[in-house]
């Protein structure tokens, strides 16, 4: 078992290379149909699918806990079938089911991870008050985990998974469920940790979250990477931009503007789709011609969201 | 890499295993110490009964067996039927436990080696083996004479027996779907073997084909041995007992570590 600190040189490495990664369950259902994955080490990767799309299974294969019928997986340069000890301990993993203990306490289910790595109970105990308080759960440290509210179970995992300070922290749904406060500080959380270099892999059915948080982004369905490419590539293949305008007054009629889509979402507002290289100025004097005064703006979240259905049905 | 560097590297790797495999053997003692009312009391009530009812109240009027009061004859088979159940219980119940409830997996991603978690789970098992043991022995002591005649021969066989158990306790879970399947062993196998083990009565008052039948079930040489050390009398040569013992700890050590390394029940 050894850790990072052994072996300083892998820093320069890719955090994770797979390589024709396959898995075929018992009773013949294929899983991975072969993907090729690069994620550079410090990166924020999102890995996105729909369910079923096979993202689950490759984190299970990189995590031990699903074997790969074919393929290579290296996290920092170090082959699982060579060295899987050494390329877990460089892995933090916040899977997407509850998977601890409901009758240990908070205290324990943290220190006794960091043992299961050889990290000794002195430095332990440190590490556990650092990440259970930055995480909002140091105060309820002694409680047993069943009492937990859905969103402290979540940072728990959180917690958990760093306590041997991993350089991959691979994240399957951290947030699923969980309300937007908290769910805004976990990404705040994340995005500190990440800018320490932390590399973090990133699963979510939220596509607003992988938009805001990651830098690079694949797209995994049936068992295929369909798409690989940066965050801002990806959004920049949307050929059209949406706006969402809040109006002064009532709309009466929805307006006509040129080389636009416009469609009323209520009597205030009014959703406008238009040319990514169309000025904007001219769409303010065609809405202002029409009598419509915009009080304020914004872009509609979604944008990830629209590509992420278009490339998933291209795939069907 | 020079050697001194490989040294430092071993015995960081060494640290870090020690410290994992106490990790395990903590949590085990802390769950099952935590549940002491269903893990530790229970065998201690449930024995004492058997002391009033076999030994108390029939024991008298059957008389003496292999020289020794009938109550003090099957005091060692008693302890150690609580010492087979318990450490075969503690393993299937916990490791079945952490699959149900999906915590193995805390152990399973972390760079632990398979014999580290097997040696772990058993080592638990045989924690709980030797205080319920303990404790079922002191409750012995209220209702015959005990003098234990060779302890290190009685605690070996504590030690080993427990061991052997929490190995088939542990292959019982790798194995169970459901919480019927760690129930099905211990009631149709291992009750009815330790019942027929030599227990309750000496081989030597069976006829055949049944003496050269009760030679095939490995609890009559652990009971025999465990009698041995406290008594000094036994149906079974000494060294039969300990070799069929430690015969089966290393088919079963050898069993569960491939059912590891195959990642049955456990890795899909």
């Amino acid at each position: 078992m050894t850790t990072a600190d052994d072996h300083p040189t892998t820093a320069e490495l890719p955090a994770l290379r797979i390589r024709g990664l396959r898995k075929t369950y018992r009773g013949g259902r294929e899983a991975l149909a072969g993907i090729d994955l690069d994620v550079a080490a410090g990166d924020f990767f999102a890995l996105l699918g729909p369910n079923g799309a096979g993202k689950s299974t490759t984190i299970g294969i990189i995590s031990s806990l699903v074997r790969k019928t074919a393929g290579e997986v290296r996290v920092f340069g170090v082959d699982i079938d060579e060295d899987f000890p050494r390329a877990k301990s460089f892995i933090g993993l916040v899977p997407q089911e509850i998977n601890f203990s409901q009758f240990e306490t908070v205290i324990e289910i943290v220190l006794n991870q960091a043992g299961y790595y050889g990290i000794p109970r002195r430095i332990a105990a440190r590490r556990a008050e650092r990440y259970l308080g930055q995480l909002g759960l140091w105060e309820r440290r002694n409680e047993v985990s069943r009492n937990l509210s859905g969103g402290m179970k979540r940072r728990l995992m959180i917690a958990r998974a760093l306590v041997h300070e991993p350089r991959l922290l691979i994240l399957d749904e951290p947030t699923a469920g969980v309300d937007i406060e908290i769910r805004r500080s976990m990404w705040q959380f994340l995005t500190r940790l990440n800018r320490t270099g932390t590399t973090i892999i990133l699963t979510t059915h939220y596509l607003e979250e992988a938009e805001l948080l990651c830098r690079n982004i694949a797209i995994i369905d049936d068992g295929r990477i369909i798409e690989n490419t940066s965050m801002r590539a990806l959004l920049g293949k949307l050929h059209t931009e949406a706006f969402v305008f809040d109006c002064n007054g009532v709309i009466s009629t929805v307006p006509v503007i040129a080389d636009a889509e416009v469609r009323l979402i209520d009597a205030h507002s009014l959703e406008v789709i238009v040319d990514r290289n169309r000025s904007l100025n001219e769409v303010f004097a065609e809405l202002s011609a029409a009598g419509i005064h915009v009080r304020s703006m914004r872009n509609r979240s979604n944008r990830l969201e629209e590509l992420f259905m278009r490339l998933v049905q291209a795939n069907d | 890499m020079t050697d001194t560097t490989a040294d430092r590297l071993e015995r960081s790797v060494r640290r870090r295993h020690l410290t994992a495999f106490s990790t395990i053997v903590t949590k085990e003692l802390n769950r099952f110490l935590r549940i002491w009312l269903q893990t530790i009391l229970p065998p201690a009530i449930t024995m004492g009964l058997y002391f009033v009812i076999f030994g108390n109240l029939i024991g008298p009027r059957i008389g003496t067996m292999g020289g020794y009061s009938y109550m003090e004859y099957i005091a060692p088979g008693i302890i150690m039927m609580a010492i087979i159940t318990n450490a075969y219980s503690n393993v299937v119940s916990s490791f079945f436990g952490a699959k149900f409830q999906h915590h193995i997996e805390e152990i399973l991603v972390a760079p632990v080696p398979h014999a580290l978690i097997l040696a772990g789970y058993v080592c638990g098992g045989i924690c709980r083996g030797v205080i319920v043991g303990a404790l079922v022995t002191l409750v012995a002591t209220f209702f015959a004479d005990l003098h234990i005649r060779s302890f290190a021969v009685t605690l070996a066989v504590v030690v080993l027996t427990s061991a052997l158990f929490s190995l088939g306790g542990f292959i019982n879970a790798m194995y169970a779907r459901k919480f019927d399947d760690i129930s099905i062993v211990p009631t149709f196998v291992l009750t009815p073997l330790t019942y027929l083990g030599g227990v309750f009565y000496s081989i030597d008052l069976l006829g055949e084909p049944w003496r050269q039948l009760s030679q095939l079930n490995p609890i009559l040489y652990m009971v025999n041995a465990f009698r041995f050390g406290i008594l000094g009398v036994s149906d079974i040569d000494l060294a039969v007992a300990f070799t069929v013992i430690l015969g089966f700890i290393a088919a079963l050590t050898a069993f569960s570590l491939h059912l590891l390394d195959r990642g049955i029940g456990l890795r899909s």
